[in-house]
Protein backbone atom coordinates (compact mmCIF):
# COMPACT_ATOMS: atom_id res chain seq x y z
CA UNK A 1 0.00 0.00 0.00
CA UNK A 2 2.64 2.46 1.04
CA UNK A 3 4.63 2.26 -2.17
CA UNK A 4 1.59 2.48 -4.44
CA UNK A 5 0.15 5.36 -2.49
CA UNK A 6 3.40 7.22 -2.52
CA UNK A 7 3.66 6.76 -6.27
CA UNK A 8 0.10 7.99 -6.77
CA UNK A 9 0.88 10.94 -4.53
CA UNK A 10 3.88 11.68 -6.73
CA UNK A 11 1.67 11.52 -9.85
CA UNK A 12 -0.78 13.85 -8.18
CA UNK A 13 1.99 16.25 -7.30
CA UNK A 14 3.23 16.14 -10.90
CA UNK A 15 -0.27 16.83 -12.22
CA UNK A 16 -0.64 19.78 -9.89
CA UNK A 17 2.63 21.19 -11.09
CA UNK A 18 1.55 20.99 -14.71
CA UNK A 19 -1.52 23.01 -13.80
CA UNK A 20 0.59 25.64 -12.09
CA UNK A 21 3.03 27.13 -14.59
CA UNK A 22 5.10 28.85 -11.91
CA UNK A 23 6.22 25.53 -10.42
CA UNK A 24 9.45 23.87 -11.44
CA UNK A 25 9.17 21.19 -14.13
CA UNK A 26 11.04 18.43 -12.25
CA UNK A 27 9.35 16.79 -9.24
CA UNK A 28 10.92 18.21 -6.08
CA UNK A 29 12.83 16.01 -3.63
CA UNK A 30 10.62 14.60 -0.87
CA UNK A 31 9.56 17.30 1.47
CA UNK A 32 6.96 17.59 4.20
CA UNK A 33 3.55 18.88 3.10
CA UNK A 34 1.60 20.72 5.79
CA UNK A 35 -1.85 19.58 4.65
CA UNK A 36 -0.81 15.93 4.53
CA UNK A 37 0.81 16.17 7.94
CA UNK A 38 -2.30 17.77 9.44
CA UNK A 39 -4.55 15.03 8.07
CA UNK A 40 -2.34 12.17 9.27
CA UNK A 41 -2.09 13.80 12.72
CA UNK A 42 -5.89 13.76 12.89
CA UNK A 43 -6.07 10.24 11.42
CA UNK A 44 -3.67 8.88 14.02
CA UNK A 45 -5.87 10.22 16.81
CA UNK A 46 -8.95 8.76 15.05
CA UNK A 47 -7.38 5.30 14.82
CA UNK A 48 -6.37 5.48 18.49
CA UNK A 49 -10.06 5.96 19.29
CA UNK A 50 -10.81 2.60 17.67
CA UNK A 51 -9.23 0.73 20.59
CA UNK A 52 -11.81 2.06 23.09
CA UNK A 53 -14.32 1.42 20.30
CA UNK A 54 -13.41 -2.27 20.25
CA UNK A 55 -13.39 -2.25 24.07
CA UNK A 56 -16.98 -1.03 24.32
CA UNK A 57 -18.15 -3.17 21.40
CA UNK A 58 -16.79 -6.29 23.11
CA UNK A 59 -17.49 -5.05 26.65
CA UNK A 60 -21.20 -4.69 25.94
CA UNK A 61 -21.43 -8.19 24.49
CA UNK A 62 -20.07 -10.06 27.52
CA UNK A 63 -21.75 -10.82 30.84
CA UNK A 64 -21.72 -8.15 33.58
CA UNK A 65 -19.24 -10.05 35.73
CA UNK A 66 -16.64 -9.92 32.93
CA UNK A 67 -17.22 -6.38 31.67
CA UNK A 68 -14.12 -4.75 33.13
CA UNK A 69 -11.87 -7.63 32.16
CA UNK A 70 -13.02 -7.33 28.56
CA UNK A 71 -12.51 -3.56 28.51
CA UNK A 72 -9.09 -4.01 30.11
CA UNK A 73 -8.02 -6.57 27.50
CA UNK A 74 -8.43 -3.81 24.94
CA UNK A 75 -7.12 -0.84 26.92
CA UNK A 76 -4.05 -2.78 28.09
CA UNK A 77 -2.98 -3.14 24.44
CA UNK A 78 -2.23 0.60 24.48
CA UNK A 79 0.41 -0.33 27.04
CA UNK A 80 2.10 -3.55 26.04
CA UNK A 81 1.52 -3.52 22.29
CA UNK A 82 2.30 0.18 22.01
CA UNK A 83 5.60 -0.27 23.84
CA UNK A 84 6.47 -3.42 21.87
CA UNK A 85 5.81 -1.50 18.68
CA UNK A 86 7.99 1.44 19.67
CA UNK A 87 10.88 -0.72 20.89
CA UNK A 88 11.07 -3.26 18.06
CA UNK A 89 7.84 -3.76 16.12
CA UNK A 90 8.12 -0.68 13.95
CA UNK A 91 11.63 -1.57 12.92
CA UNK A 92 10.71 -5.19 12.14
CA UNK A 93 7.81 -4.00 10.00
CA UNK A 94 9.21 -0.92 8.27
CA UNK A 95 12.99 -1.34 8.42
CA UNK A 96 14.33 -2.05 4.92
CA UNK A 97 15.27 -5.67 5.66
CA UNK A 98 14.38 -8.41 3.17
CA UNK A 99 11.29 -9.95 1.63
CA UNK A 100 9.94 -11.41 4.87
CA UNK A 101 10.92 -9.13 7.73
CA UNK A 102 12.44 -5.71 8.35
CA UNK A 103 15.63 -5.08 10.29
CA UNK A 104 16.81 -3.32 13.43
CA UNK A 105 17.62 0.02 11.77
CA UNK A 106 14.74 1.76 13.59
CA UNK A 107 14.98 -0.29 16.80
CA UNK A 108 14.18 1.78 19.91
CA UNK A 109 12.99 4.43 17.45
CA UNK A 110 16.55 5.37 16.51
CA UNK A 111 16.74 7.23 13.18
CA UNK A 112 13.03 8.07 13.39
CA UNK A 113 12.95 11.83 13.29
CA UNK A 114 11.02 14.68 11.72
CA UNK A 115 12.62 14.10 8.32
CA UNK A 116 10.23 13.41 5.44
CA UNK A 117 8.82 9.95 4.84
CA UNK A 118 6.67 10.49 1.77
CA UNK A 119 5.20 13.89 2.48
CA UNK A 120 4.82 13.53 6.26
CA UNK A 121 7.36 13.45 9.11
CA UNK A 122 8.82 10.00 9.70
CA UNK A 123 7.93 10.12 13.40
CA UNK A 124 4.28 10.73 12.48
CA UNK A 125 4.28 7.75 10.12
CA UNK A 126 5.60 5.64 13.00
CA UNK A 127 2.83 6.91 15.32
CA UNK A 128 0.15 6.28 12.69
CA UNK A 129 1.36 2.71 12.25
CA UNK A 130 1.54 2.24 16.04
CA UNK A 131 -2.16 3.01 16.34
CA UNK A 132 -2.81 0.19 13.82
CA UNK A 133 -0.67 -2.31 15.72
CA UNK A 134 -2.53 -1.59 18.97
CA UNK A 135 -6.05 -1.93 17.57
CA UNK A 136 -5.18 -5.12 15.67
CA UNK A 137 -4.08 -6.90 18.85
CA UNK A 138 -7.26 -5.88 20.70
CA UNK A 139 -9.41 -7.60 18.07
CA UNK A 140 -8.08 -10.98 19.25
CA UNK A 141 -9.58 -10.45 22.72
CA UNK A 142 -13.09 -11.12 21.41
CA UNK A 143 -12.37 -14.82 20.98
CA UNK A 144 -11.02 -15.48 24.47
CA UNK A 145 -13.10 -13.21 26.72
CA UNK A 146 -14.61 -14.56 29.95
CA UNK A 147 -11.78 -17.04 30.54
CA UNK A 148 -8.21 -16.18 29.53
CA UNK A 149 -6.01 -15.14 32.45
CA UNK A 150 -4.83 -11.56 32.19
CA UNK A 151 -1.07 -12.10 32.55
CA UNK A 152 -0.73 -14.71 29.80
CA UNK A 153 -3.02 -12.59 27.64
CA UNK A 154 -0.72 -9.58 27.96
CA UNK A 155 2.30 -11.72 27.14
CA UNK A 156 0.53 -13.13 24.11
CA UNK A 157 -0.55 -9.86 22.52
CA UNK A 158 2.85 -8.24 23.10
CA UNK A 159 4.71 -11.16 21.50
CA UNK A 160 2.07 -11.43 18.79
CA UNK A 161 2.62 -7.79 17.81
CA UNK A 162 6.34 -8.51 17.32
CA UNK A 163 6.30 -11.99 15.78
CA UNK A 164 3.06 -12.05 13.80
CA UNK A 165 1.79 -8.54 13.12
CA UNK A 166 5.14 -6.88 12.35
CA UNK A 167 6.30 -9.46 9.74
CA UNK A 168 2.95 -9.48 7.92
CA UNK A 169 2.89 -5.66 7.95
CA UNK A 170 6.36 -5.86 6.37
CA UNK A 171 5.16 -8.25 3.65
CA UNK A 172 2.36 -5.92 2.61
CA UNK A 173 3.42 -2.38 3.51
CA UNK A 174 7.13 -2.52 4.33
CA UNK A 175 8.30 -3.53 0.85
CA UNK A 176 8.08 -7.28 1.48
CA UNK A 177 7.15 -10.09 -0.89
CA UNK A 178 3.38 -9.55 -1.01
CA UNK A 179 3.76 -5.90 -2.04
CA UNK A 180 6.28 -6.94 -4.72
CA UNK A 181 3.79 -9.54 -5.92
CA UNK A 182 1.24 -6.75 -6.39
CA UNK A 183 -1.28 -7.74 -3.71
CA UNK A 184 -3.67 -4.87 -3.07
CA UNK A 185 -4.29 -4.11 0.60
CA UNK A 186 -5.06 -0.44 1.06
CA UNK A 187 -5.51 -0.17 4.83
CA UNK A 188 -5.03 -3.65 6.25
CA UNK A 189 -7.59 -6.25 5.18
CA UNK A 190 -4.95 -8.97 5.35
CA UNK A 191 -2.49 -7.43 7.82
CA UNK A 192 -5.13 -6.41 10.35
CA UNK A 193 -8.37 -8.30 9.87
CA UNK A 194 -7.56 -11.70 8.41
CA UNK A 195 -4.51 -11.82 10.64
CA UNK A 196 -6.45 -10.98 13.83
CA UNK A 197 -9.40 -13.19 12.86
CA UNK A 198 -7.18 -16.23 12.36
CA UNK A 199 -5.13 -15.59 15.51
CA UNK A 200 -8.36 -15.21 17.48
CA UNK A 201 -9.67 -18.55 16.24
CA UNK A 202 -6.42 -20.29 17.15
CA UNK A 203 -6.50 -18.62 20.58
CA UNK A 204 -10.09 -19.78 21.17
CA UNK A 205 -9.03 -23.35 20.34
CA UNK A 206 -5.83 -23.35 22.40
CA UNK A 207 -7.23 -21.54 25.47
CA UNK A 208 -10.33 -23.72 25.40
CA UNK A 209 -14.03 -23.20 25.85
CA UNK A 210 -15.67 -21.22 28.62
CA UNK A 211 -17.14 -22.98 31.65
CA UNK A 212 -20.77 -23.81 30.85
CA UNK A 213 -20.30 -23.14 27.12
CA UNK A 214 -23.11 -24.87 25.26
CA UNK A 215 -25.07 -25.49 28.49
CA UNK A 216 -25.93 -22.00 29.51
CA UNK A 217 -27.00 -18.98 27.51
CA UNK A 218 -24.40 -16.22 27.77
CA UNK A 219 -26.13 -13.02 26.85
CA UNK A 220 -24.78 -9.51 26.20
CA UNK A 221 -25.08 -7.43 29.37
CA UNK A 222 -25.22 -4.03 27.69
CA UNK A 223 -26.26 -3.85 24.04
CA UNK A 224 -26.15 -0.02 24.04
CA UNK A 225 -22.40 -0.34 24.81
CA UNK A 226 -22.02 -2.56 21.74
CA UNK A 227 -23.73 0.04 19.56
CA UNK A 228 -21.64 2.82 21.11
CA UNK A 229 -18.51 0.79 20.37
CA UNK A 230 -19.61 0.25 16.75
CA UNK A 231 -20.17 4.00 16.41
CA UNK A 232 -16.68 4.77 17.77
CA UNK A 233 -15.24 2.21 15.36
CA UNK A 234 -17.08 3.74 12.39
CA UNK A 235 -15.77 7.20 13.38
CA UNK A 236 -12.21 6.01 13.98
CA UNK A 237 -12.17 3.98 10.77
CA UNK A 238 -12.13 7.19 8.71
CA UNK A 239 -8.64 7.71 10.08
CA UNK A 240 -7.79 4.06 9.46
CA UNK A 241 -8.82 4.05 5.79
CA UNK A 242 -8.76 7.67 4.62
CA UNK A 243 -5.57 8.20 6.64
CA UNK A 244 -3.96 5.27 4.83
CA UNK A 245 -3.87 7.46 1.72
CA UNK A 246 -1.03 9.20 3.64
CA UNK A 247 -1.95 12.41 1.82
CA UNK A 248 -4.79 14.89 2.22
CA UNK A 249 -5.79 14.83 -1.46
CA UNK A 250 -8.28 13.03 -3.65
CA UNK A 251 -7.11 9.60 -2.51
CA UNK A 252 -8.12 10.37 1.07
CA UNK A 253 -11.49 11.72 -0.06
CA UNK A 254 -12.11 8.59 -2.12
CA UNK A 255 -11.19 6.32 0.80
CA UNK A 256 -13.42 8.39 3.09
CA UNK A 257 -16.41 8.00 0.77
CA UNK A 258 -15.91 4.26 0.22
CA UNK A 259 -15.47 3.76 3.98
CA UNK A 260 -18.69 5.61 4.63
CA UNK A 261 -20.72 3.76 2.00
CA UNK A 262 -19.74 0.12 2.51
CA UNK A 263 -21.06 -0.18 6.10
CA UNK A 264 -24.28 1.52 4.99
CA UNK A 265 -24.83 -1.17 2.38
CA UNK A 266 -23.75 -3.92 4.79
CA UNK A 267 -26.18 -2.69 7.44
CA UNK A 268 -29.05 -2.58 4.96
CA UNK A 269 -28.41 -6.13 3.75
CA UNK A 270 -27.95 -7.36 7.33
CA UNK A 271 -31.36 -5.93 8.31
CA UNK A 272 -32.93 -7.61 5.28
CA UNK A 273 -31.32 -10.95 6.19
CA UNK A 274 -32.44 -10.58 9.82
CA UNK A 275 -35.98 -9.72 8.72
CA UNK A 276 -36.31 -12.62 6.34
CA UNK A 277 -34.87 -15.11 8.86
CA UNK A 278 -36.58 -14.08 12.11
CA UNK A 279 -38.91 -11.19 11.16
CA UNK A 280 -36.95 -8.93 13.52
CA UNK A 281 -33.92 -6.71 12.96
CA UNK A 282 -31.59 -6.96 15.94
CA UNK A 283 -29.43 -4.23 17.46
CA UNK A 284 -26.50 -6.58 18.08
CA UNK A 285 -26.81 -7.50 14.42
CA UNK A 286 -26.71 -3.84 13.39
CA UNK A 287 -23.56 -3.22 15.43
CA UNK A 288 -21.96 -6.31 13.87
CA UNK A 289 -23.03 -5.30 10.36
CA UNK A 290 -21.35 -1.90 10.63
CA UNK A 291 -18.08 -3.52 11.69
CA UNK A 292 -18.30 -6.14 8.92
CA UNK A 293 -18.94 -3.45 6.30
CA UNK A 294 -15.87 -1.55 7.52
CA UNK A 295 -13.72 -4.69 7.49
CA UNK A 296 -14.78 -5.57 3.94
CA UNK A 297 -13.93 -2.16 2.48
CA UNK A 298 -10.61 -1.81 4.34
CA UNK A 299 -8.36 -3.48 1.71
CA UNK A 300 -10.19 -1.73 -1.12
CA UNK A 301 -10.86 1.76 0.22
CA UNK A 302 -8.42 3.58 -2.06
CA UNK A 303 -8.72 1.25 -5.08
CA UNK A 304 -12.45 1.12 -5.88
CA UNK A 305 -15.18 3.53 -6.89
CA UNK A 306 -17.87 4.61 -4.41
CA UNK A 307 -20.41 2.55 -6.37
CA UNK A 308 -18.21 -0.53 -6.00
CA UNK A 309 -17.94 0.20 -2.27
CA UNK A 310 -21.72 -0.08 -1.98
CA UNK A 311 -21.61 -3.39 -3.84
CA UNK A 312 -18.74 -4.67 -1.70
CA UNK A 313 -20.51 -3.76 1.54
CA UNK A 314 -23.71 -5.47 0.41
CA UNK A 315 -21.98 -8.64 -0.84
CA UNK A 316 -19.58 -8.69 2.10
CA UNK A 317 -22.36 -8.83 4.69
CA UNK A 318 -23.63 -12.20 3.46
CA UNK A 319 -20.70 -14.58 4.24
CA UNK A 320 -20.19 -13.07 7.70
CA UNK A 321 -23.91 -13.26 8.49
CA UNK A 322 -24.03 -16.97 7.75
CA UNK A 323 -20.63 -17.60 9.36
CA UNK A 324 -22.05 -16.33 12.67
CA UNK A 325 -25.08 -18.61 12.35
CA UNK A 326 -22.80 -21.54 11.52
CA UNK A 327 -20.34 -20.84 14.36
CA UNK A 328 -23.03 -20.77 17.04
CA UNK A 329 -24.00 -24.31 16.08
CA UNK A 330 -20.44 -25.62 16.46
CA UNK A 331 -18.33 -26.32 19.55
CA UNK A 332 -15.94 -23.48 18.63
CA UNK A 333 -16.13 -20.91 21.44
CA UNK A 334 -15.02 -17.88 19.43
CA UNK A 335 -17.07 -15.95 21.96
CA UNK A 336 -17.70 -12.69 20.10
CA UNK A 337 -17.31 -14.03 16.53
CA UNK A 338 -13.97 -12.52 15.63
CA UNK A 339 -13.57 -15.20 12.94
CA UNK A 340 -16.91 -14.42 11.31
CA UNK A 341 -16.53 -10.64 11.58
CA UNK A 342 -12.86 -10.02 10.92
CA UNK A 343 -11.60 -13.30 9.46
CA UNK A 344 -14.42 -14.03 7.02
CA UNK A 345 -15.09 -10.30 6.44
CA UNK A 346 -11.40 -9.73 5.76
CA UNK A 347 -11.17 -12.64 3.31
CA UNK A 348 -14.32 -11.49 1.49
CA UNK A 349 -12.92 -7.96 1.29
CA UNK A 350 -9.51 -9.08 0.06
CA UNK A 351 -11.00 -11.21 -2.73
CA UNK A 352 -13.60 -8.60 -3.69
CA UNK A 353 -10.80 -6.03 -3.90
CA UNK A 354 -9.36 -8.18 -6.69
CA UNK A 355 -12.76 -8.09 -8.37
CA UNK A 356 -13.73 -4.42 -8.06
CA UNK A 357 -10.33 -2.65 -8.13
CA UNK A 358 -10.21 -0.02 -10.87
CA UNK A 359 -7.01 1.62 -12.10
CA UNK A 360 -8.99 4.80 -12.77
CA UNK A 361 -9.54 5.01 -8.98
CA UNK A 362 -5.95 4.17 -8.01
CA UNK A 363 -3.87 1.00 -7.85
CA UNK A 364 -4.36 -1.68 -10.49
CA UNK A 365 -7.48 -3.01 -12.15
CA UNK A 366 -9.25 -6.12 -10.98
CA UNK A 367 -11.48 -8.79 -12.54
CA UNK A 368 -14.30 -6.45 -13.56
CA UNK A 369 -11.86 -4.18 -15.36
CA UNK A 370 -10.12 -6.88 -17.31
CA UNK A 371 -7.45 -8.16 -14.93
CA UNK A 372 -8.61 -11.55 -13.67
CA UNK A 373 -5.13 -12.37 -12.41
CA UNK A 374 -5.54 -9.87 -9.57
CA UNK A 375 -8.02 -12.20 -7.83
CA UNK A 376 -5.35 -14.90 -7.76
CA UNK A 377 -2.82 -12.47 -6.29
CA UNK A 378 -5.34 -11.47 -3.62
CA UNK A 379 -5.95 -15.14 -2.83
CA UNK A 380 -2.19 -15.66 -2.44
CA UNK A 381 -2.10 -12.87 0.12
CA UNK A 382 -5.05 -14.39 1.98
CA UNK A 383 -3.60 -17.90 2.11
CA UNK A 384 -0.14 -16.72 3.15
CA UNK A 385 -1.58 -14.58 5.95
CA UNK A 386 -3.84 -17.36 7.23
CA UNK A 387 -1.02 -19.90 7.26
CA UNK A 388 1.58 -17.69 8.94
CA UNK A 389 -0.81 -16.20 11.48
CA UNK A 390 -2.28 -19.58 12.45
CA UNK A 391 1.06 -21.33 12.89
CA UNK A 392 2.82 -18.52 14.73
CA UNK A 393 -0.14 -17.74 17.02
CA UNK A 394 -0.31 -21.43 17.92
CA UNK A 395 3.40 -21.58 18.70
CA UNK A 396 3.31 -18.42 20.84
CA UNK A 397 0.31 -19.62 22.85
CA UNK A 398 1.83 -23.05 23.44
CA UNK A 399 5.09 -21.45 24.53
CA UNK A 400 3.27 -19.24 27.05
CA UNK A 401 1.24 -22.23 28.25
CA UNK A 402 4.48 -23.96 29.22
CA UNK A 403 5.15 -21.17 31.71
CA UNK A 404 1.65 -20.41 32.95
CA UNK A 405 -1.92 -21.70 32.55
CA UNK A 406 -3.81 -19.81 29.84
CA UNK A 407 -7.37 -20.22 31.13
CA UNK A 408 -8.75 -19.32 34.54
CA UNK A 409 -10.15 -22.31 36.46
CA UNK A 410 -13.88 -22.97 36.55
CA UNK A 411 -14.29 -21.41 39.99
CA UNK A 412 -12.62 -18.16 38.96
CA UNK A 413 -14.72 -18.06 35.79
CA UNK A 414 -17.82 -18.64 37.90
CA UNK A 415 -17.10 -15.71 40.19
CA UNK A 416 -16.28 -13.57 37.20
CA UNK A 417 -13.05 -12.33 35.67
CA UNK A 418 -13.51 -8.79 37.02
CA UNK A 419 -13.13 -9.88 40.65
CA UNK A 420 -10.62 -12.67 40.09
CA UNK A 421 -8.31 -10.92 37.60
CA UNK A 422 -8.62 -7.28 38.58
CA UNK A 423 -10.09 -7.13 42.11
CA UNK A 424 -12.74 -4.70 40.89
CA UNK A 425 -16.32 -4.88 39.74
CA UNK A 426 -17.92 -2.94 36.91
CA UNK A 427 -21.23 -2.47 38.66
CA UNK A 428 -20.90 -2.37 42.42
CA UNK A 429 -23.05 -0.35 44.81
CA UNK A 430 -20.56 -0.50 47.64
CA UNK A 431 -22.98 -2.17 50.04
CA UNK A 432 -21.09 -4.19 52.61
CA UNK A 433 -17.71 -2.75 51.60
CA UNK A 434 -15.44 -2.17 54.59
CA UNK A 435 -12.60 0.29 54.28
CA UNK A 436 -9.22 -1.32 54.93
CA UNK A 437 -6.95 1.25 56.57
CA UNK A 438 -3.22 0.65 56.37
CA UNK A 439 -2.33 1.73 59.93
CA UNK A 440 -5.09 -0.35 61.47
CA UNK A 441 -4.11 -3.51 59.66
CA UNK A 442 -2.75 -5.06 62.87
CA UNK A 443 -6.07 -4.73 64.67
CA UNK A 444 -8.73 -7.33 63.94
CA UNK A 445 -11.54 -5.91 61.88
CA UNK A 446 -14.68 -5.49 63.92
CA UNK A 447 -17.56 -6.77 61.93
CA UNK A 448 -20.74 -4.70 62.33
CA UNK A 449 -23.38 -6.77 64.09
CA UNK A 450 -26.02 -5.78 61.57
CA UNK A 451 -24.01 -7.23 58.72
CA UNK A 452 -23.37 -10.72 60.04
CA UNK A 453 -25.17 -11.69 63.21
CA UNK A 454 -24.18 -14.90 64.91
CA UNK A 455 -25.54 -17.77 62.87
CA UNK A 456 -25.89 -15.47 59.89
CA UNK A 457 -27.94 -16.45 56.93
CA UNK A 458 -26.09 -17.60 53.89
CA UNK B 1 -47.31 -27.52 52.38
CA UNK B 2 -43.97 -25.92 52.93
CA UNK B 3 -42.17 -22.89 51.61
CA UNK B 4 -38.61 -23.78 50.73
CA UNK B 5 -36.26 -20.81 50.84
CA UNK B 6 -32.78 -21.48 49.51
CA UNK B 7 -29.83 -19.07 49.44
CA UNK B 8 -27.27 -20.16 46.84
CA UNK B 9 -24.28 -18.89 44.88
CA UNK B 10 -25.27 -16.91 41.78
CA UNK B 11 -22.92 -18.98 39.61
CA UNK B 12 -24.73 -22.14 40.75
CA UNK B 13 -28.19 -20.89 39.80
CA UNK B 14 -28.14 -22.57 36.43
CA UNK B 15 -27.15 -25.91 37.92
CA UNK B 16 -29.88 -25.61 40.57
CA UNK B 17 -32.55 -24.77 38.00
CA UNK B 18 -31.45 -27.79 36.00
CA UNK B 19 -31.56 -29.99 39.13
CA UNK B 20 -35.03 -28.78 40.04
CA UNK B 21 -36.24 -29.33 36.50
CA UNK B 22 -34.98 -32.92 36.61
CA UNK B 23 -36.74 -33.38 39.97
CA UNK B 24 -39.91 -32.14 38.27
CA UNK B 25 -40.23 -29.19 40.57
CA UNK B 26 -41.90 -26.38 38.64
CA UNK B 27 -42.79 -22.89 39.77
CA UNK B 28 -40.36 -20.80 41.75
CA UNK B 29 -39.35 -17.23 42.51
CA UNK B 30 -35.74 -16.06 42.18
CA UNK B 31 -34.28 -12.87 43.62
CA UNK B 32 -30.80 -11.42 43.83
CA UNK B 33 -29.77 -10.69 47.38
CA UNK B 34 -26.67 -9.70 49.33
CA UNK B 35 -25.50 -11.77 52.23
CA UNK B 36 -22.64 -13.13 54.24
CA UNK B 37 -22.00 -16.67 55.33
CA UNK B 38 -18.52 -16.61 56.81
CA UNK B 39 -16.63 -17.03 53.54
CA UNK B 40 -13.37 -15.20 52.88
CA UNK B 41 -13.94 -11.59 52.02
CA UNK B 42 -13.01 -10.51 48.53
CA UNK B 43 -10.52 -7.65 48.60
CA UNK B 44 -10.98 -4.98 45.95
CA UNK B 45 -9.00 -1.86 45.23
CA UNK B 46 -10.30 1.36 43.74
CA UNK B 47 -7.64 4.02 43.15
CA UNK B 48 -5.62 3.20 46.25
CA UNK B 49 -8.66 2.60 48.41
CA UNK B 50 -8.70 -1.01 49.51
CA UNK B 51 -12.01 -2.46 50.62
CA UNK B 52 -13.20 -5.81 51.86
CA UNK B 53 -16.46 -6.86 50.35
CA UNK B 54 -18.34 -8.15 53.40
CA UNK B 55 -21.54 -8.82 51.53
CA UNK B 56 -21.52 -11.28 48.69
CA UNK B 57 -24.01 -11.57 45.87
CA UNK B 58 -26.32 -14.48 46.47
CA UNK B 59 -29.48 -15.76 44.86
CA UNK B 60 -32.59 -16.58 46.88
CA UNK B 61 -35.04 -19.17 45.63
CA UNK B 62 -38.55 -19.45 47.04
CA UNK B 63 -40.51 -22.57 46.18
CA UNK B 64 -43.94 -23.50 47.53
CA UNK B 65 -44.33 -27.30 47.51
CA UNK B 66 -46.76 -29.93 48.72
CA UNK B 67 -45.51 -32.24 51.47
CA UNK B 68 -44.45 -35.19 49.25
CA UNK B 69 -42.24 -32.80 47.27
CA UNK B 70 -40.34 -31.29 50.21
CA UNK B 71 -37.67 -34.00 50.41
CA UNK B 72 -37.25 -34.17 46.63
CA UNK B 73 -36.83 -30.42 46.30
CA UNK B 74 -34.37 -30.11 49.17
CA UNK B 75 -32.25 -32.96 47.87
CA UNK B 76 -32.18 -31.50 44.36
CA UNK B 77 -30.88 -28.18 45.72
CA UNK B 78 -28.37 -29.81 48.09
CA UNK B 79 -26.86 -31.78 45.22
CA UNK B 80 -26.78 -29.06 42.61
CA UNK B 81 -25.73 -26.03 44.67
CA UNK B 82 -22.78 -27.61 46.44
CA UNK B 83 -19.15 -26.70 45.70
CA UNK B 84 -17.85 -27.86 49.09
CA UNK B 85 -16.51 -24.46 50.08
CA UNK B 86 -17.70 -21.98 52.66
CA UNK B 87 -20.42 -19.78 51.22
CA UNK B 88 -22.47 -22.43 49.42
CA UNK B 89 -25.62 -21.22 51.18
CA UNK B 90 -28.54 -22.55 53.22
CA UNK B 91 -31.96 -24.09 52.75
CA UNK B 92 -34.86 -23.21 55.05
CA UNK B 93 -38.06 -25.24 55.10
CA UNK B 94 -40.87 -23.08 56.46
CA UNK B 95 -44.43 -24.22 57.26
CA UNK B 96 -47.14 -22.55 55.21
CA UNK B 97 -50.65 -21.93 56.45
CA UNK B 98 -52.36 -21.74 53.11
CA UNK B 99 -51.66 -21.14 49.44
CA UNK B 100 -53.96 -19.68 46.78
CA UNK B 101 -53.57 -19.64 43.05
CA UNK B 102 -54.81 -16.25 41.90
CA UNK B 103 -55.92 -17.26 38.41
CA UNK B 104 -58.23 -20.13 39.40
CA UNK B 105 -58.83 -19.35 43.11
CA UNK B 106 -57.63 -22.91 43.88
CA UNK B 107 -56.41 -23.46 47.41
CA UNK B 108 -53.54 -25.35 49.10
CA UNK B 109 -52.46 -28.64 47.46
CA UNK B 110 -54.28 -27.81 44.22
CA UNK B 111 -52.64 -24.40 44.14
CA UNK B 112 -49.07 -25.76 44.26
CA UNK B 113 -49.66 -28.55 41.75
CA UNK B 114 -48.26 -27.52 38.35
CA UNK B 115 -50.96 -26.18 36.07
CA UNK B 116 -51.53 -28.19 32.91
CA UNK B 117 -51.94 -26.01 29.90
Amino acid sequence: MVSSVISSAALLAAALQEAAPAAAAAPPPPEIVGADTAWILVSTALVLLMTPGVAFFYGGLVRAKNALNTLMMCFAAFGVCGVAWALLGYSLAFGTGGAYIGDFSFAFLSNVGVDAKGTIPHVLFMAFQASFAVVTATLIAGAIVDRMRFGPYLAFIALWTLFVYAPIAHWVWGGGWLSKLGVLDFAGGTVVHINAGVAATVAALVVGRRKDFGRQAMLPHNVPFALLGAALLYFGWFGFNAGSALTAGGGAAQAFATTMLAPMAALTIWIVLDFTRTRRATAVGAATAIVVGLVVITPAAGFVSPQSALAMGALGAIPSYYAILWRSRTRLDDSLDVLAGHGVGGITGAILTGVFADAAWGGTSGLLHGNAGQVLKQATGVVATIAYSAIMSFVLLKAIAMVSALAADAKAQGRGMDITQHGEEAYTNGEGALLVLEDREAEPLVRPAAVAPAGGVA
Amino acid sequence: MKLIVAIIRPEKLNDVLEGLYRAEVRGLTVSRVLGHGGETDAVETYRGTTVKMELHEKVRLEIGVSNPFVEVTVRAILESACTGEVGDGKIFVVPVESVYRIRTKEKDEAAVTPALN
